[in-house]
């Protein structure tokens, strides 16, 4: 809606009234900020709710594949030494906590069950959202702003089905995966370092690590990992997807500014989801 | 006349509190080369947009083959837009693909056709556009002139009915320009689809169109054709038309036809009663010949001297020559009568058959890519008209005169 403004860029009921105008100004900002908010939450899902319609169409196949090269495969060393090193550095933790109040037999339990419902598919989602979440704004955005998505709507070929389903059903596949490697790798992180470094009892750890957890833990891991996949492929795509509509900034710079947004607003998003899914399933 | 395929009516477009396109009407007939000219930035590429369904107009009506857009069943419509094809102004070829994968990106996405056939025609457009040695290349691993060829290739291989190009001289240089343009009409004769372009190549794009649209102030001022064009009297032909058009033609050094036309009033003015002058018409025959063995950029090269080549020949003896189609340029000699006119013609013919023709064969020669024998024919005619009478009919005259002065000969080359 076009604004009636005078010469100095003031409505008249602003010009009439500054005092009251100057009070109401910082409320006006809020509401505009939520007015923003909301309306990109509601343009999100729906933006991924025709993503996954699109997801089970015909020549999907080759692209998901694709794609869990991309998400997946090539994220599985990064995966694999972060889930190393956050295993020994829990290994390590736990075995001097513990050992002060004489259960260092519990470490097994401590280490696997930490990984498995929360640290793994947090991290795991953190990780992908910093390797793959960027590259993905990054490349939707360039696409975006030299007019590939234009020409593709051009060709009759669904921008959506062609980018974005592919790349939101192989984080789906992809995540859950991924935070499964982690955990094992975190569980022979931890083995490493309290078993081999500190002197823990091996049997113990792996007799504690296999009894202490039970399906319901690596369930409720693997709906966390889902829910993650979701947010950081929705998130990332729609940044870049939708580059040409920020209004701070254009071009290169918009794409630059939606790929910090994209990483950042994930993690953010990953933290909140991760704290509401906790208190839900525990 | 036939029903416009494409019509608007009223048409208006705003991005914000501005207004770029303010109830524009137009209509754009099947079959043709239509393009719409109009300065940078006054919403050409908004208004091609509007055409192939990217933007949606918030006033007013665009009716394809008679029925609105807005009226039509969701598979109707998708029916009507799958004939058309676009052409970006930057190309917007996939980076990350090659030139073969973004050729067959259409097919393989929009058809159930079969890997073989799907090869059988990128192929097949990828030989007709002499892309053939780029089919495994990235697109930034292209010239401007190939990345242009690669996106009329991607436009082209779905066969489509429409093809909207969007400033597809941008950036190029003048050869090339005209290559390019060359190019445009010789696939639009040859496949027959309705082309649409936005341009400012003032005037080199009136060679190969067939109606001109004048978009002026948010709205089109002008549609006919490029004759038409040349009596409208309006401020964008000074604003618009003067500034894009430049003292002398960029590609052979001749004036416009506009100026042509000015400079031959002038010298009309000047004229007495009984005094006449004399027209020369040359043409280059065996054009699509040299297109075809040789290349778009080769043939534009051997127009570009042909054209250099008479005006250096006949401007020393004050005449002035404009180049009024594609392959055909005409010389006024003002101060000649018609046996003086011959005898000029037999000695630039002797100098033309000695040197010129091999200069006009060096130029294409340096653009060509390969090494084929290609024969052609230079024709000249002429005629005589008096102050009264006008120029056209003159210039029909020469034509319908012109004879073989020159050819080169497959042997005579090396």
């Amino acid at each position: 809606m076009a604004l009636n403004t005078d010469s100095q860029g003031l409505s008249k009921g602003e010009a009439r009234w500054p005092l009251v105008t100057l009070l109401t100004r910082p409320f006006a900002a809020i509401g505009r900020a939520a007015i923003r908010w909301i309306s990109n939450l509601g343009a999100s899902a729906v933006f991924l709710f025709l993503a996954i319609l699109n997801i089970v169409r015909p020549k999907q196949g080759p692209k998901i594949i694709q794609q869990i090269y991309f998400i997946g495969a090539k994220s599985s060393m990064i995966i694999m030494l972060v889930g190393l090193s956050t295993g020994m550095v829990m290994g390590l933790q736990f075995y001097r906590a513990l050992v002060k109040v004489g259960a260092e037999g519990a470490m097994g339990t401590l280490v696997a069950l930490s990984l498995v419902r929360e640290m793994g598919p947090m991290l795991t989602a953190i990780m992908i959202a910093a390797r793959a979440g960027s590259a993905i704004t990054a490349e939707i955005g360039i696409q975006r702003i030299s007019e590939q998505i234009d020409a593709l709507e051009t060709m009759r070929i669904d921008p959506l089905r062609y980018l974005i389903s592919p790349r939101i059903a192989a984080s789906i596949i992809s995540f859950p995966l991924l935070t499964a490697l982690f955990d094992l790798i975190g569980m022979i992180g931890g083995y490493i370092s309290g078993v081999l470094l500190l002197g823990a009892n091996s049997g113990t750890y792996l007799h504690r690590v296999q009894v202490s957890m039970e399906m319901e833990d690596v369930t409720e891991g693997f709906i966390k990992a889902i829910v993650f996949a979701v947010i950081v492929s929705t998130v990332c795509c729609y940044q870049g997807y939708f580059v040409h509509m920020r209004t701070d900034s254009h071009g290169a710079k918009a794409v630059g500014l939606s790929t910090t947004s994209a990483v950042v607003l994930s993690c953010v998003l990953i933290m909140v989801a991760d704290y509401v899914l906790t208190s839900l399933l525990i | 006349m036939e029903p416009p395929l494409i019509e608007f009516k009223d048409v208006t477009k705003r991005f914000g509190l501005r207004t770029v396109l303010e109830r524009v009407n137009l209509q754009i007939y099947e079959g043709q080369v239509t393009t719409i000219i109009g300065l940078s930035g006054s919403g050409k590429s908004v208004l091609l947009k509007h055409i192939i369904g990217l933007l949606k107009p918030d006033e007013g009506t665009i009716l394809f083959k008679g029925k609105p857009l807005t009226t039509m069943k969701k598979n109707e419509k998708a029916a009507s837009l799958a004939q058309f094809s676009y052409m970006f102004q930057d190309n917007a070829l996939f980076d990350s693909m090659t030139v073969y994968e973004n050729i067959a990106l259409p097919l393989r996405e929009t058809t159930n056709l079969k890997k073989a056939e799907i090869d059988l025609r990128v192929t097949a457009r990828m030989e007709q556009l002499e892309l053939s040695d780029a089919a495994n290349k990235y697109p930034s691993e292209l010239s401007g002139g190939m990345q242009k060829r690669a996106a009329l290739a991607r436009a082209l291989v779905t066969d489509p009915k429409i093809v909207l190009f969007d400033e597809p001289t941008s950036g190029q240089d003048p050869v090339r320009k005209n290559a390019i343009l060359s190019m445009i009409a010789k696939y639009q004769r040859k496949f027959g689809f309705t082309a649409i372009l936005v341009s400012h190549e003032i005037p080199d794009v009136y060679f190969i169109s067939n109606r001109i649209l004048a978009l002026y102030d948010q709205a089109i001022v002008f549609q006919g054709t490029p004759e038409e064009l040349e009596n409208f009297d309006h401020p964008f032909k000074d604003e618009v038309i003067l500034s894009l058009e430049g003292l002398q033609e960029e590609l052979t050094g001749l004036y416009s036809k506009r100026q042509f036309k000015v400079l031959h009033h002038l010298q009309w003015k000047q004229k007495t009663p009984g005094e006449s002058y004399s027209v020369v018409v040359f043409t280059l025959e065996e054009m699509d010949a040299i297109i075809t063995s040789l290349g778009h950029e080769a043939a534009q090269e051997a127009l570009r001297s042909m054209g250099v080549y008479i005006d250096k020949h006949f401007g020393a003896i004050g005449g002035f020559s404009t180049r009024r189609h594609t392959n055909e340029f005409v010389t006024v000699l003002p101060d000649s009568d018609l046996t003086e006119v011959e005898s000029m013609l037999k000695d630039f013919i002797d100098d033309f058959q000695g040197q010129g023709i091999r200069g006009i064969w060096a130029g294409g020669r340096k653009q060509a890519a390969s090494e084929v024998c290609v024969e052609f024919a230079i024709l000249a005619g002429i005629a005589q008209g008096q102050p009264i009478g006008e120029i056209d009919s003159v210039i029909n005259s020469a034509k319908h005169q012109q004879k073989e002065i020159a050819r080169l000969r497959c042997d005579v080359r090396r």
